[in-house]
């Protein structure tokens, strides 16, 4: 499905260059779950940027379906952090925007919308501006933007760090009972280790700049997945192996 | 807040202007009798009044007048003002080659430059409607330059990497972000319009409430005076309003207070 072959990114910068990435290689399957796990600036964000084509790599190639593709631009989902409404739009103007950009027509745009507001909880507030959402549910009606961009491939850079704890791991159950009906391929970024081995079938674990994977691992929890697999041993033990990777100072870099 | 209080604390916002108002021209008129101060020197309210009522079909012709320069300079600055920004905004060379020119025209006098407008374009509309522009042009050009800039780049991130092309971004973020940057451009320049309209028609006209105070205060007049000061600051008041009414009629968005849950 997605192939990041051999990537690197150097940033030309005036007061000299900045590698931003190390060398990155990584395929995720069809349907596949992988998270990326780092420290903060450790130019996760700059390789979903790559991956969406709003970037190109200095070296490597990004292959969708096995063909290398140079213009990436309207072939992936991309999430922020911010959930990035529009505020003069409503709810359902907003999470329509992917398929009104690619040019579905208004009508059949909301046709699609209309089942998803309902598991999306978001019903009821179709009509409803931003600014009069809670943070939970504009992060769900940014999700279902995503979702509705009908792209197989979706990138979420970090969905839910800017929610509160309580918000989070509601969110996190919601979206565990979501995806798997959903069929797409996902590359997850987080720095919370526990929200990425509860979601995922792989974790890859990422050094500080420049940006390498120090770690991979499969996540061998049986799906369904609930939020109580969080104390299972094998969830603990990997858990920790994890963190201590994200700890050890070739990932943390030079202190 | 109950709706009891509600209504009591509109009752205050409106109550304390109307009654600080009604009582300061209480007091002109009392002391403008009571002091046998001279009627060209202050008249009283009740003179500007009857000067008003009396002399309505004059005001009315006058009134016609600047309205008619003010509302076509208005709107000539909303468009231009609009197409300048966007030039400006879309491209570092049109900046470079514009940017000072629309801030030169607004560090000349316009005072200065209005009897050479009459030089060249005579007594009649145009040079009164330049003036008009040139004053309510530059608060709208500003405005929707920041407005178009000041564009969260994440946003339009979002959007290519939907595939959006330049047009599709500009008309799904760059424009209605701009919006209240380009509403409130224009309520001052609603506000400021009158100003032109007087300055084009004090340094020379035959008609227009510009006109007739010079010419009423030539012959002390000054009931006269008063009165087409009165209806000058109305019309500002009232342009003031009304691009305020639009504002809210087509953003709705901007007026919902942000709820926690």
């Amino acid at each position: 499905m997605l192939e990041i072959d051999g990537v690197t990114k150097v940033f030309r910068g005036r007061r000299g260059d900045v590698d931003a990435l190390g060398r990155i290689d990584l395929r995720a399957a069809a349907g596949e779950f992988v998270s990326i796990v780092g420290p903060s600036g450790c130019g996760k964000s700059t390789l979903l940027n790559i991956v969406a084509g709003l970037e190109q790599p200095s070296s490597g190639r990004i292959l969708f379906d096995g063909q290398p593709v140079e213009r990436r631009l309207g072939r992936t989902a991309y999430m922020h952090q911010k959930d990035l409404l529009l505020p003069w739009r409503t709810v359902r103007e907003n999470v329509t925007l992917g398929l009104e950009v690619a040019g579905v027509r208004k009508a059949a745009a909301n046709e699609r919308a209309a089942a998803l507001f309902e598991p999306f909880g978001l019903n009821g507030f179709e009509e409803s501006y931003p600014a009069t959402l809670s943070g939970g549910m504009r992060q769900r009606a940014a999700f279902l933007r995503t979702v509705l961009t009908d792209q197989p491939l979706m990138l979420l850079d970090e969905p839910f760090g800017a929610l509160d704890a309580l918000t989070r791991a509601s969110m996190q159950e919601w979206l565990l009972g979501l995806w798997e009906g959903l069929g797409r391929t996902i590359v997850f970024i987080t720095h919370d280790v526990e929200e990425a081995v509860l979601l995922s079938d792989r974790v890859c674990v990422m050094s500080a700049r420049p940006g390498r994977f120090v770690l991979e691992r499969p996540v061998e929890l049986p799906r369904p997945r609930r939020y109580e697999m969080v104390t299972d041993p094998g969830f603990v033990a990997l858990k920790s192996e994890l963190l201590a990777a994200l700890r050890a100072p070739e990932s943390v870099g030079v202190l | 807040m109950t709706p009891g209080s509600r209504a009591w604390s509109r009752t205050i916002a409106w109550g304390i202007p109307s009654i600080l108002i009604a009582a300061s021209i209480f007091a002109w008129e009392l002391i403008a009798r009571l002091t046998d101060t001279p009627r060209w020197f202050l008249p009283p309210p009740s003179a500007i009044a009857s000067a008003l009522f009396d002399d309505r079909r004059l005001m009315l012709h006058h009134t016609w007048v600047t309205l008619e320069e003010l509302l076509l300079g208005f709107t000539i600055s909303v468009l231009l003002g609009i197409a300048f920004a966007l030039a400006i905004a879309s491209s570092r060379v049109v900046e470079r080659a514009f940017y000072p020119f629309v801030v030169a025209s607004q560090a000349i006098p316009i005072i200065a430059l209005a009897p050479i407008l009459l030089i060249w374009f005579g007594y009649g509309l145009t040079p009164k409607v330049i003036v008009v522009v040139l004053i309510c042009f530059f608060p709208i050009v500003v405005n929707t330059v920041d407005g178009l800039r000041s564009v969260d780049p994440e946003l339009i991130d979002l959007l290519r990497s939907m595939g959006a092309n330049e047009w599709t971004i500009y008309r799904v973020i760059r424009i209605p972000s701009s919006l209240p940057y380009i509403f409130s451009g224009t309520r001052i320049a609603a506000a400021v319009s009158v100003i032109g309209a007087l300055i084009g028609e004090w340094v020379g006209a035959s008609a227009g409430l510009g006109y007739l105070m010079t010419r009423s205060a030539a012959q002390f007049l000054t009931a006269r005076v008063f009165a087409a000061v009165l209806i000058s600051a109305v019309i500002g008041l009232a342009m003031f309003g009304i691009v305020s009414l639009l504002e809210r009629l087509f953003l709705p968005w901007q007026h919902i207070g942000a709820s926690d849950e």
